[in-house]
């Protein structure tokens, strides 16, 4: 069961993926965009961490990327042209891809030892609440690092509204 | 029923859940449109729709036989796709939500709750982020018609729900906080101590909070007095302008399915669910397994009903904000305040405790 839904929405975000890249509107780029948050959410609940996967959903898919679609829309981008692009992309471009995927690859192929396992949605059924402990690391041995994030998100969100604002 | 193995008889039960919660949840939508005209009408000092049937019962079916038979129109220039997907989305998103409400009483057969679809420990956030997918539906439903009337009316709407979602959010923490869980049936279990007492608006000292999210939730779904997305006099119909039979009716359902969800939510975690308002006092009435269950969901949908008579009462009530004053009100009052509630309801656990 885990392992099909496991493979149904990986496939799904591969394909939003390839969608995206493929696309020539920009709102349908942006809709596959959500198309594999949405699959990613999925795939984090699958494997136990369902906080994770309702944030992804309420932030990602249900905020941000409103607010792209948004611009989009308000912008009225047209398509795009197909260009062939330049050269570099196509000389150094593609090798360069796939030497990082074959580099990946190897690096977590020969670390498997050390990486371990994960067990897909083993962790669904435990009686400990993934959200009560997210929580608690939160606010005991990851309290400075949450604080200064919050200020930080807090001075963004004074710079927006002094930029915002046509007179001080 | 022996034969069978466990994840069989999970399989049957969810499927007929799943049936039998569609097929109630789309009649209610119906019925819920002929009770807000029946009730919109006598508000008015008119009769409202009564000339198909008894008191006019059968209009809802007659309506979506209507619907169903009009011609579907797709007008030139719409982006095609999009235009389609969208009504979709917003019908999906909103039927999608109610999975997660507990209809009634914990009734365990065979291992199965009868009376939740799906109990997950984040039910809350799941409602909360399918109510922001439905977002989607509107947007590109405005953007799709390549009509300007749509657009401004999905602009606004998007807008609106985007920061009313803000409130929304934070009016329910308080409630959280005191179930501490986010899972609906625990957040239900935590009112049911003493009847109407324990409820979170009357012993939980929520009712700051009730308001915020009444407030919210009139936005969120679009309705008035915060129905500016559907201006009639400045946007034509708003976002579903260029809409026409059954996509139009999609989008007609969504906003009552919406309404309902609304409602449900409202009913769960200020108003004890499926609980009665007299706690444990008549519990020898009703004591066998179906009557306790058929009392469970007579008080949850008495709750939800109360919730959709408020929201047709409000609408023959209040006029129209204006789009400034919405974005104001949302902001500058409805955020503050949920915040305030949020510290005092912190402040007030950890003295407690």
């Amino acid at each position: 069961m885990q392992i099909a839904l496991f493979i149904i929405f990986g496939l799904l975000a591969v394909a939003g993926a390839l969608n995206l890249l493929f696309q020539r509107h920009p709102i349908n780029s942006a809709l596959s965009l959500v198309v594999v948050m949405m699959s990613l959410a999925v795939l984090y609940w699958s494997l136990g961490a369902e906080f994770l996967a309702a944030a992804q959903v309420i932030v990602y898919a249900g905020a941000i990327m409103v607010l792209f679609i948004f611009v989009v829309m308000l912008l009225n981008a047209g398509e795009e042209d197909r260009t062939h692009g330049s050269k570099i992309a196509y000389i150094a471009g593609i090798p360069g891809a796939a030497a990082i995927v074959c580099l990946l690859s190897y690096v977590f192929l020969s670390n498997r030892q050390q990486l371990g396992t994960t067990q897909l949605g083993g962790y669904l059924s435990s009686s400990v609440s993934n959200i009560s402990e997210i929580s608690h690391t939160l606010f005991t041995s990851l309290l400075l690092p949450f604080e200064v994030t919050s200020i930080l998100i807090l001075v963004a969100i004074l710079g927006a509204v002094v930029l915002a604002r046509k007179e001080l | 029923m022996t034969h069978l193995t466990n994840f069989e008889i999970f399989l049957l039960f969810t499927i007929v859940k799943i049936a039998v919660v569609l097929v109630i949840t789309l009649t209610a939508v119906a019925y819920t449109v002929l009770l807000e005209r029946k009730v919109l009408g006598r508000l008015q000092n008119r009769w409202g729709p009564s000339r198909v049937g008894p008191f006019g019962l059968l209009q809802p079916l007659v309506d979506g036989l209507k619907l169903f038979l009009k011609e579907d129109m797709m007008p030139l220039a719409v982006e095609r796709p999009l235009f389609i997907l969208a009504p979709i989305i917003a019908l999906g998103c909103a039927l999608v939500s109610i999975a997660v409400v507990p209809f009634g009483a914990v009734t365990m057969v065979h291992g199965v709750d009868l009376f939740q679809i799906a109990n997950l420990n984040i039910g809350l956030l799941v409602i909360l982020g399918v109510t922001s997918i439905g977002v989607y539906g509107i947007a590109l439903s405005g953007w799709s018609s390549n009509n300007k009337y749509s657009l401004f009316g999905s602009l606004r709407a998007t807008a609106q729900m985007i920061s009313y979602e803000l409130a929304l959010g934070l009016s329910l923490v308080g409630v959280v906080l005191r179930a501490g869980s986010l899972s609906l049936r625990d957040i239900v279990a935590s009112q049911s101590a003493h009847g109407a007492i324990s409820w979170n608006i009357f012993g939980g000292f929520q009712f700051v909070a009730f308001f915020i999210y009444l407030m919210a939730a009139y936005a969120e779904t679009n309705r008035s007095p915060f129905d500016l997305s559907e201006a009639e006099s400045e946007l034509v119909a708003g976002y579903h302008t260029e809409y026409s039979s059954m996509k139009f009716a999609m989008f007609f359902m969504a906003e009552y399915a919406n309404m309902i969800t609304v409602a449900c939510v409202a009913t769960l975690l200020f108003f004890g669910g499926a609980s009665s308002p007299f706690g444990h006092l008549f519990d020898s009435i009703g004591s066998g397994l179906i009557l306790s269950g058929l009392f469970s969901i007579a008080w949850f949908v008495a709750k939800v009903f109360t919730f959709l008579l408020l929201y047709i009462w409000v609408r023959g009530t209040l006029p129209r904000f204006r789009y400034d004053q919405l974005m104001g009100f949302g902001w500058k009052f409805l955020l503050p305040v949920a915040m305030v509630n949020i510290l005092a309801t912190a402040l007030a656990l950890s003295y407690h405790r």
